[in-house]
């Protein structure tokens, strides 16, 4: 006896297997990253003021990769419809689309977001130093707009070995804008456009330092969600890719060839996995970049 | 997804459906594609009781060492102790003596252990993977490949278990909760690989063992959705087929929370990131560089948010493997089935929405632990719903007592007392005193060890013959049973006491240093009730033999029986014994639900769910329903 | 199964009420999916400059992105993965894990929101 419904419907559930296989692997994706989410809500409540930062992941690059992994929703459905419509080159082509949105997603942020961060400083003042640092973090000016304190300074380390060398007392910082110009209320909210780091270079006394490190997910607990999620949605997406490009390669695209529906079934099962990716990416953009 | 499912028709697609034997397969399969790396549900089935009853006996040794040190703290093993510390290394057993780091890691072991690779393997995935399709009336499962790469994911995860007692510094020590800070800071620092040691080879372990049953409870629901027999609706599934479809239910939707925290954890220990760390945590004098900002509460919540439903998941199988062998050999039908579906389906969703009664002690307000005590001590109700109408089945039964009724009925009073003596641990106010103390201990075991243990063991028994074609010894069957029917309850009755006399279970020299004036309970204090019970639990062991011995002898000695012996009434019977790949010769049909024992009008007093209706029996429903009508 | 030609033409005649399986049907959806892609597109750049306004505090600036987000989480999963149209049986599962997902939610949250010191 073979396995039945595995192209055509049950006809009390009106279901064949995979669809229902994959709308419960989604279901438990829900949970997974419902348990992701849940802990970001917990630690940003948890976080105390100043302690979670904000404005830190560049909006545009972020924009665009979302812009990416919507963009290549669209297209997979589109190649799902093209099976179903019988067009076989049509079928390569949005596929190949979507493989190709996958592979820049992934670019995008492992050779240039992440790397990029691991390169960014931030320095943590000690409580009882704040005032000494008043022109970098401008607390004044912040408790005055009823905005959260300050108590990191960001830049571009230029002395690195300052990290392990315990001789040298200071760090060199050369400053982001927000650092070189906190009273300015252009630095009160994030920046759409990047900004150029400023030519200020600050000293900071390694003693008046709580912590020093790297956009690193031990930064911070906002860096270490960010990072966890992040990574976790790029391990789907790079998941997806797989998939996709066995479907796209002669080895999987030949079941065209013997049962069509078959590999329209097997486009949409996936199909429906990429798109709960893009959805999971829908909340991930405004809770890291934006809010 | 179904990628597995070309190769399978492909093998198939030359020929028609075979005849009965397997033997007569046009292309027999090699021994790895047929033993190894099979995608026939049944072969799965085997291949994870086996591995699953091994890995039980394992974490009962496990245990079984550790009782030695609580019953004779601080003294030399004789023997056994130097084998030990060879075995798992210089520092394990030194002279023969326990230390208290192998003491720790064998107890976070032993939990791991018993519930992650033997309880959920051998109640959920063998049980559920060789029976299930089975009493459907299916040829497999829906995802044959995803199947088997389930088996296989646990297998490594196991595997990555075992592993963990041979790195520098020993298997994880956080206990089976693995509660944070503790867990991220231990097997850390000198003398400690970065990524091979315990803790972090547990966490990686884990992660191996939630895919596979992530695998497993996507394929087990499918399954059952779509692969039901002709005529076999709901309300006709045998009570063992709800009770899996309610427990792959839990998996899928606990696990993956759990999943999310240990992912956490691990970048906690690789990353150095503080998901669970506190703010200001000082180690061994010194302050940790870390964010901090962390909460070790969250990773409770994540845990238990799994670590509950689990209790169900360990404890559901078992239920309905009972029910099955209850309603065989009472030969009457299982009292109140809707009412036990319903009680189950309540009991799954209750389930999730309990799970902070394991936090009383972590400092949550007055409206959280109203809400959770409330729904705590309303889970209890589907709880009592099930065992009150198993009972009831019972009531006027002419009842076989064969090895697997002995282990089934054993089952009832058992799990009764476990969920019984848990319902002061439902309120706050009496867990703020019991909570970690060996009442725990003993309650929750009542409802795992003689509770879903002697449910596997029954199942073991029961569905023995439909796997090898023969029947295990009822006499070595017997001589398993009674022994360890008594030990159980000599190790865990005392316990209470223990707990009462509020013993903490972590203790490592087994509360020698506990004194109390005049704290003896039946003439013996806390400590010295340790000695008894370790005894027992020893006893218990070699009790475990007779099984083992019966078990391998029966597969090729044992008594030969044909395709139904115990003239039960569900599909699994239909088929032949074993059943060839594609379980049954032709499609079967359910006429009627699964317990139809002693209907009225029949010779025999069994009637199989794929009987066709006759005449006699239309009329017996008739009555039946006018019966009920008024 | 993968050989009988007639395959196809069956799941056409099981699926009769079902949505997609008729080509005709596919291709007017067609038009559809690249409507909702500009939109979710267009929500992209309006979630952007949300956050640029002050809606007085960050509280508000957070529920304003969340409900965008919702909204093009629900043509995703409404349109993109048919879930306008599904089988009962999907909504079922899904309801379940909704229920879930939102208890892990609440309750954590109660717990934080609710500590008996601090």
């Amino acid at each position: 006896m073979e396995i039945p419904y595995e192209t055509t419907a049950r006809p009390d559930t009106g279901l064949w297997n995979a669809k229902i296989g994959i709308w419960l692997f989604l279901a438990s994706e829900v949970m997974l990253f419902g348990g992701l989410f849940s802990s970001y809500i917990f630690l940003r409540l948890d976080a105390l003021p100043g302690h979670w930062p904000h404005g830190l992941l560049n909006v545009p690059v972020g924009t665009m990769n979302t812009a990416i992994l919507i963009a290549s929703s669209v297209t997979v459905v589109l190649a799902w419809a093209a099976l179903k419509m019988r067009q076989f080159t049509r079928y390569k082509i949005y596929m190949g689309i979507t493989i190709l949105c996958g592979v820049i997603f992934l670019f995008v942020k492992l050779y240039f977001e992440w790397p990029d961060k691991f390169k960014h400083f931030g320095a943590f003042i000690r409580e009882d130093r704040l005032e000494k640092y008043e022109a970098y973090l401008g607390n004044h000016h912040a408790a005055e707009k009823g905005l959260d304190p300050r108590i990191e300074i960001t830049g571009h380390l230029e002395n690195p070995e300052a990290l392990t060398d315990p001789n040298i007392k200071e760090y060199e910082v050369q400053l982001d804008q927000v650092s070189a110009a906190p009273d300015d209320p252009a630095s009160d909210r994030p920046h759409f456009w990047q900004v150029p780091r400023s030519e200020k270079v600050a000293h900071i006394e390694k003693e008046d330092v709580e912590r020093a490190t790297y956009f690193l997910p031990t930064h911070s607990t906002f860096f270490a969600t960010y990072f966890t999620i992040t990574g976790l949605h790029g391990a789907h997406v790079l998941g997806g890719v797989i998939v996709f490009t066995y479907f796209w390669l002669p080895i999987g695209a030949n079941l065209y060839k013997r049962n069509p529906e078959h590999l329209a079934n097997r486009v949409e099962v996936a199909g429906l996995f990429w798109h709960f990716v893009d959805l999971v990416w829908i909340f991930v953009f405004p809770l890291f970049y934006l809010l | 997804m179904d990628a597995s499912t070309d190769l399978a028709s492909h093998s198939h697609a030359g020929h028609e459906p075979h005849h009965h034997e397997g033997g007569h397969d046009h292309h027999e399969l090699s021994f790895w594609r047929k033993y190894i790396f099979s995608t026939d549900h049944k072969v799965i089935g085997i291949q994870y009781g086996i591995s699953g009853l091994i890995f039980l006996f394992f974490g009962f040794s496990l245990m079984m060492l550790m009782r030695w040190q609580l019953a004779f703290p601080g003294r030399s093993l004789p023997v056994l102790g130097n084998l030990i510390n060879h075995l798992f290394g210089a520092g394990s057993m030194p002279d023969g003596k326990m230390a208290p780091d192998f003491y720790n890691s064998l107890g976070a072991m032993h939990g791991t252990i018993m519930i992650f690779l033997g309880i959920v393997p051998v109640a959920f995935a063998a049980f559920g993977n060789f029976v299930v399709p089975l009493q459907i009336g299916a040829p497999d499962m829906t995802f044959p490949k995803i199947n088997m790469a389930s088996y296989q994911a646990f297998f490594v995860g196991g595997i990555i278990m075992l592993i963990s007692f041979f790195v520098p510094g020993g298997a994880a020590k956080g206990g089976w909760t693995s509660y944070t800070p503790l867990a991220i800071i231990s097997d850390k620092g000198p003398g400690h690989d970065v990524f091979w040691n315990g803790q972090t080879l547990w966490l990686v372990g884990f992660i191996l063992l939630i895919t596979s049953s992530l695998l497993g409870a996507v394929n087990f629901i499918t399954t059952i959705i779509q692969l039901r027999a002709k005529g076999l609706t709901w309300m006709r599934l045998p009570f063992f087929v709800w009770a899996q479809f309610i427990t792959a239910f839990l998996l899928l939707l606990a696990f993956p929370p759990l999943e999310a925290a240990i992912v956490m954890q691990l970048m906690d220990r690789l990353a150095a990131t503080s998901f669970f760390m506190p703010t200001g945590l000082v180690v061994n004098g010194a302050p940790l560089s870390l964010s901090g900002g962390g909460s070790p509460i969250l990773w409770q919540h994540l845990f238990w948010f799994l670590g509950h439903p689990e209790v169900y998941v360990l404890i559901l199988p078992g239920m309905g493997i009972v029910a099955e062998i209850l309603a065989n050999n009472t030969r009457k039908p299982l009292w109140g089935y809707k009412s036990l579906v319903f009680a189950g389906l309540v009991l799954g969703f209750l389930s999730f929405i309990v799970w902070a009664h394991h936090m009383w002690l972590t400092g949550m307000g007055q409206v959280v632990s109203a809400f959770f005590q409330t729904t705590t001590v309303i889970i209890s109700i589907p709880s009592v719903i099930i065992l009150s109408a198993f009972f009831i089945s019972l009531w006027g039964g002419s009842i076989r007592f064969n090895t697997p009724m002995l282990f089934a009925t054993a089952f009832l009073p058992m799990f009764g007392i476990g969920g019984l003596t848990g319902i002061p641990l439902a309120f706050n106010s009496a867990d703020l005193y019991l909570h970690d103390t060996y009442y725990v201990i003993a309650h929750f075991h009542y409802i795992v060890a003689p509770g879903t243990i002697f449910a596997v063991f029954a199942g073991v028994y029961y569905w023995f013959p439909k796997a090898t074609g023969r029947r295990m010894s009822e006499f070595w069957g017997k001589v398993h049973f009674w022994p360890s029917l008594i030990c159980m309850n000599v190790i865990f009755l005392p316990m209470f006491l223990q707990g009462m006399l509020s013993m903490h279970r972590r203790w490592y020299d087994g509360g020698q240093g506990w004194n109390l004036a005049n704290d003896k309970v039946w003439g013996l204090s806390g400590f010295e009730w340790n000695k008894p019970i370790s005894i027992a639990a020893w006893t218990m062991g070699l009790a475990q033999i007779p099984f083992i011995i019966n078990f391998f002898w029966s597969i090729k000695r044992g008594e030969k029986v044909d395709d139904n012996p115990w003239e039960a009434t569900t599909l699994e019977w239909a088929a032949p014994s074993p059943p060839p790949h594609g379980n049954f010769d032709k499609p079967v049909v359910a006429y009627r639900g699964p317990y139809e024992y002693s209907l009225p009008g029949r010779e025999s007093d069994f009637t199989m769910q794929c009987e066709p209706i006759s005449e006699s029996d239309r009329r017996a429903y008739e009555a039946a329903a006018m019966h009920a009508g008024h | 199964m993968d050989e009988t030609p007639t395959a196809a033409g069956e799941i056409v005649a099981r699926n009769e009420h079902a949505p997609h399986d008729n080509h005709h049907d596919v291709s007017q959806h067609v038009k559809k999916y690249l409507l909702v892609g500009g939109v979710l597109l267009a929500f992209t750049g309006l979630t952007v400059f949300l956050s640029y306004v002050d809606f007085g505090n960050r509280k508000t600036n957070i529920a304003v992105g969340m409900l965008v987000a919702a909204i093009k989480a629900g043509m995703v999963a409404g349109i993109f993965m048919h879930l306008s149209a599904e089988r009962k049986l999907i909504y079922r599962i899904l309801i379940f894990t909704a229920m879930f997902v939102f208890a892990l939610f609440w309750l954590t949250y109660l717990h934080w929101y609710n500590p008996i010191s601090r």
